[in-house]
């Protein structure tokens, strides 16, 4: 077995030095009636050839994003990551470390973690951010049982405009702490409404922007309403590339704004592992859930950090803690932090804006196809669409044709009666050649 | 701050002398900057041709709702990210590098096979929403990872999405509120031992239970007598780690299940330990209802600097239809996704996150599976455990097992009675073992034991690792003895930093760079 270093000499001679007489006699806690005496039925252990084979014919069976034309988006983007990127988050330093409790022989994952504490907040406009959620949608959820510790109150407003697996997650989550989440009927333009919502109970409400439909909105007036009304606002933003055009959640009002990270230095891994963005206004601090990290000094009184405000969390508080969230995304927050390294402002800011050209140029060629309506008034990078029939059925049709057609917004919310509806994405990634196939498509799909 | 300004020179500070510093091996560390001190403001490191993207850039459709002002961030070219972050790689430790001993983190090998499969096209770049036609493969790693968890736990379902440990505990403690509900019986309690780890009572509060701690014996299990005694009509779920966290397995566990299920609740078993019995037990035949399995210990994704990992949670046949969503169907020799809580999946208690959970660790742990074997996976448990109980043998003459009789599991817990009278805490003994090439141990857990010193070896290490562990160990130890108080008081002297002032940073919280700094 090439990942065990012991003999079975080796083995004998242990056991000799504990003195057992037999592996056996190691395991003798275990009730009689719960011991296997042999393997169970699986198959035994296979050489790297093998495992190569088996999984890399499973891969095979896949149509890779990049293998076609490919249009998905709905919370999950492909974009250009640069080489170095993974390169660097192999280094066995980074790779096969552990959360650095010792922060005397952790400071590169610790300085890293600052740098993308820095980072998060730059982006979202706020003061402070935390060393990341496992992704988007769990931060949202996380968010808004802060607003309710925050506000003492328990009533959630969640646009029609939301994800609706951050809506699913975010019930799920909350409604056991004892939130009440109300969702508004989807729309495409949907943040404006939850003003009529927020009343006296409301903690929060939750926006996005750019929504699930591809809307761009500025939520100012929401966060108006919604602190005359005494409740916070959060703000989701799941394609964090935006951040570099758009107003942030911060210039906008936002006292908490989360976001999935992934599209910054993280493959589309069929939906994870990806990492949450969790940013807020300085007086919530002590009310964030997850890992901070904060400067200090050593005992030389040479700058360093460590993990900090620890008395929030669950190995101290246990049952009072903020949440009960232990690991963070510290891979995925690295490759973040070092794609958006490579980029800095100017470089986002300039990768934002080819995104939305590159939408643009979509949007202009399907407003040619007949039958087909643009919904999105206001787009970054994506454009939601009525087909003149299913979506889901456009979507399987096309994919036969090797063209990944976009997300049918019945996919992800079958009851919402919007089964025509068909949500595109075009990024950097996304060629003059994949747009001319996808409306070539579309045209002999709707026998144009 | 001005030893850290930019075009710093490798460590020969003077000052460092003058303060005791014994520091040594720091020829070629660099002192690194934080990015926002490198005066790249104006720059990136990314080039964007214009040919390749077309001619417009023009946002004007989007007036009023761009950014006020220019994103202020630094950009690197190349060679300076690369030169930045593989500075700062060489100030962590890490398993690559020598015996990672956290107790109850299970810090073992990570294979780079599995890496490199997780990297296929066909796995990474795969989006989650693709029309379930196109991602047949993937689901079939999903399908096939579900069948080996559950054959070796021994139970009949599983929900792989969540997320994580702690995401694992609370998607098992829904499912459960799910499955009293749907009986109309709205229980409020869920009982857990005072040596569990945080994570278990911070879930129960999360899920909305009230937690009452049941006690311990002397010798570090479970207080059975305690447990009968507080289990009643309102207890929803039991949860015990087993092996528990002092590293010992639960003895009278079935007893443990016996009793829960007669009180009408359900048992929770935290299986973060489960490296320790794979292949040699399945929790199924103990009496289990549900299970969380860290695949970043078990099946030894790694532990990327924390996280990400991922907490499949498996279930027995009463809590399966309360499952979250979504999972893997066959449907006429086709795979699919059940990803919304209608037919089969009714009584489904919610979703955990968005899309199915951490694809990137399935495959890895998947082939982590195949490699080892149904064969090898035992062998795994097995010298785990016998890698243990050797550091426990070696260790006990000098220092003090928590519970010298008998066997431990995967860990051996030490407790600090061995250093009364030396002035020297368990925070400065395992300081003082970064000095000799070590990581500490897990310190001061579990909390039932008073100055705790958790070791957790892992099968992956070789007989003459751990033995340099061991003597490494017995030479501070004989130092601690001897009264050489100032190596340890100190510690460490040789890492990147001294010790650092966590209260401080508590205090002034600083969580960001400021451009002030």
């Amino acid at each position: 077995m090439r990942y065990l270093p012991l003999t079975n000499t080796d083995r004998a001679d242990m056991l000799a030095v504990i003195g057992a007489a037999g592996i056996d006699d190691l395991f003798t806690d275990v009730p009689v009636s719960a011991r296997l005496s042999t393997p169970v039925d699986l198959p035994f252990h296979a050489g790297e050839l093998a495992v190569e084979r088996a999984l890399g014919a499973l891969a095979g069976e896949n149509r890779a994003a990049g293998a076609g034309p490919f249009f998905c988006g709905a919370g999950a983007y492909r974009h250009h990551v640069p080489a170095s990127v993974d390169h660097l988050i192999q280094r066995s330093e980074f790779l096969t470390s552990y959360t650095p409790y010792q922060p005397e022989i952790a400071q590169g994952t610790l300085q890293t973690l600052f740098e993308f504490q820095t980072q998060v907040a730059a982006l979202t406009g706020l003061p402070v951010a935390n060393a990341s959620m496992y992704d988007g949608s769990t931060a949202c959820a996380e968010a808004v049982m802060m607003a309710a510790r925050v506000t003492r109150r328990k009533k959630a407003v969640l646009s029609g405009g939301l994800h609706p697996h951050y809506v699913e997650a975010t019930y799920t989550l909350a409604h056991s702490a004892g939130v009440d989440t109300r969702r508004l009927a989807a729309a495409i333009d949907a943040e404006a409404a939850v003003i009529e919502a927020i009343d006296a109970d409301t903690a929060c409400v939750v926006v996005q922007t750019p929504n699930v439909f591809g809307t761009v909105t500025d939520v100012t007036a929401v966060a108006a309403a919604a602190h005359a009304a005494g409740a916070l606002l959060v703000v989701v933003t799941t394609e964090a590339v935006s951040f570099g055009l758009l107003k942030s959640p911060g210039e906008m009002g936002a006292d908490i704004a989360v976001a999935e990270g992934q599209s910054i230095g993280n493959g589309l891994n069929f939906g994870g592992p990806y990492v949450g963005l969790f940013a807020c206004r300085e007086a919530l601090t002590r009310q964030m859930p997850g890992r901070l990290c904060g400067e200090t000094v050593d005992a030389e009184g040479r700058r360093g950090f460590v993990l900090t405000l620890s008395t929030r969390e669950q190995h101290i508080r246990r049952d009072k803690a903020t949440s009960n969230i232990c690991t963070n995304s510290g891979l995925c927050a690295l490759a973040f932090t070092i794609h958006m390294s490579l980029l800095g402002g100017v470089g986002l800011t300039t990768l934002a804006e080819h995104n939305h050209a590159r939408a643009r140029a979509l949007r202009a060629a399907l407003a040619t196809v007949r039958g087909m309506d643009v919904l999105t008034p206001r787009f970054f990078n994506e454009i939601a669409v009525r087909l003149p029939k299913s979506a889901t059925q456009v979507v399987d049709a096309l994919a036969g044709r090797n063209i990944l057609a976009g997300v049918s917004f019945a996919r992800l919310d079958p009851g919402a009666g919007m089964d025509d509806v068909l949500i595109l994405c075009a990024t950097e990634t996304t060629t003059d050649e994949d747009i001319a196939a996808l409306i070539d498509a579309l045209e002999m799909e709707f026998g144009a | 701050m001005t030893i850290l300004a930019v075009g710093r020179p490798t460590r020969s500070d003077p000052d460092m002398k003058s303060a005791g510093t014994t520091r040594s091996g720091g020829a070629l560390m660099q002192d690194e900057p934080l990015i926002f001190e490198l005066d790249c403001w104006e720059k990136t490191g990314v080039d964007f041709p214009r040919d390749d993207f077309g001619p417009d850039l023009d946002a004007s459709d989007l007036a009023g709702l761009t950014r006020a002002s220019p994103l202020r961030l630094p950009g690197l070219s190349e060679p300076e990210a690369v030169r930045h972050y593989v500075r700062l790689s060489q100030k962590n430790h890490a398993i690559d590098l020598a015996l990672y001993p956290l107790g109850s983190c299970t810090m073992k090998h990570n294979p780079r096979l599995d890496e490199k499969l997780a990297r296929l096209p066909g796995f990474i770049d795969l989006h989650p929403l693709q029309p379930m036609s196109t991602v047949q493969g993937a689901l079939k790693v999903m399908d096939a990872l579900a069948h080996w968890l559950t054959t070796l736990t021994g139970m009949p379902a599983v929900a792989l999405s969540p997320k994580a440990g702690a995401h694992g505990e609370l998607c098992g403690l829904h499912t459960i509120r799910a499955a009293h509900e749907a009986r109309g019986d709205a229980r409020k309690t869920v009982l857990a031992p005072t040596s569990a780890h945080g994570t278990n009572p911070a879930t129960a509060a999360l899920a909305g239970y009230q937690v009452v701690e049941i006690g311990q014996t002397a010798d570090g299990h479970v207080d059975i007598a305690d447990l009968a005694a507080k289990l009643g009509p309102d207890v929803a779920a039991v949860m015990v780690t087993n092996p528990n966290t002092c590293g010992l397995f639960e003895r009278e566990i079935i007893e443990i299940a016996r009793l829960t299920h007669a009180a009408g609740a359900y048992f929770y078993c935290d299986g973060a330990n489960f490296n320790a019995i794979v292949g040699r037990v399945r929790p199924g035949d103990l009496g289990v209802d549900a299970m969380h399995i860290n695949l970043h210990k078990t099946f030894s994704t790694p532990h990327g600097g924390g996280g990400p990992g991922a907490g499949p949670v498996v279930l027995s046949a009463s809590l399966a239809p309360y499952a979250p969503t979504p999972w893997v169907v066959h449907q006429g020799g086709r795979l699919a996704l059940l990803e919304h809580a209608v037919g089969e999946a009714t009584a489904s208690h919610g979703r955990m996150s968005a899309f199915h959970g951490q694809m990137g660790m399935y495959v890895r742990a998947l082939a982590y599976m195949m490699s080892h074997g149904a064969d090898g996976l035992r062998q795994v448990a097995e010298d785990a455990v016998l890698n243990a109980n050797y550091i426990k043998a070696r260790l006990s003459g000098v220092m003090s097992a928590a519970f010298p009789d008998g066997p431990c599991m995967h860990e051996a817990l030490f407790d600090d009675t061995w250093l009364e009278g030396t002035d020297i805490t368990t925070l400065d003994f395992a300081k003082a073992m970064i000095d000799v090439g070590f990581h500490p141990m897990t310190m001061y857990f579990p909390l039932v034991v008073h100055g705790a010193m958790l070791i957790e070896p892992t099968e992956t290490e070789s007989r003459r690792e751990l033995d340099r562990f061991c003597d490494a160990l017995l030479e501070l130890a004989a130092a601690a003895k001897a009264g050489d108080v100032d190596r340890f008081k100190g510690a460490p002297f040789h890492a990147p930093l001294r010790r650092l002032d966590e209260t401080l940073a508590a205090r002034r919280p600083k969580l960001v760079w400021t451009s002030g700094d």
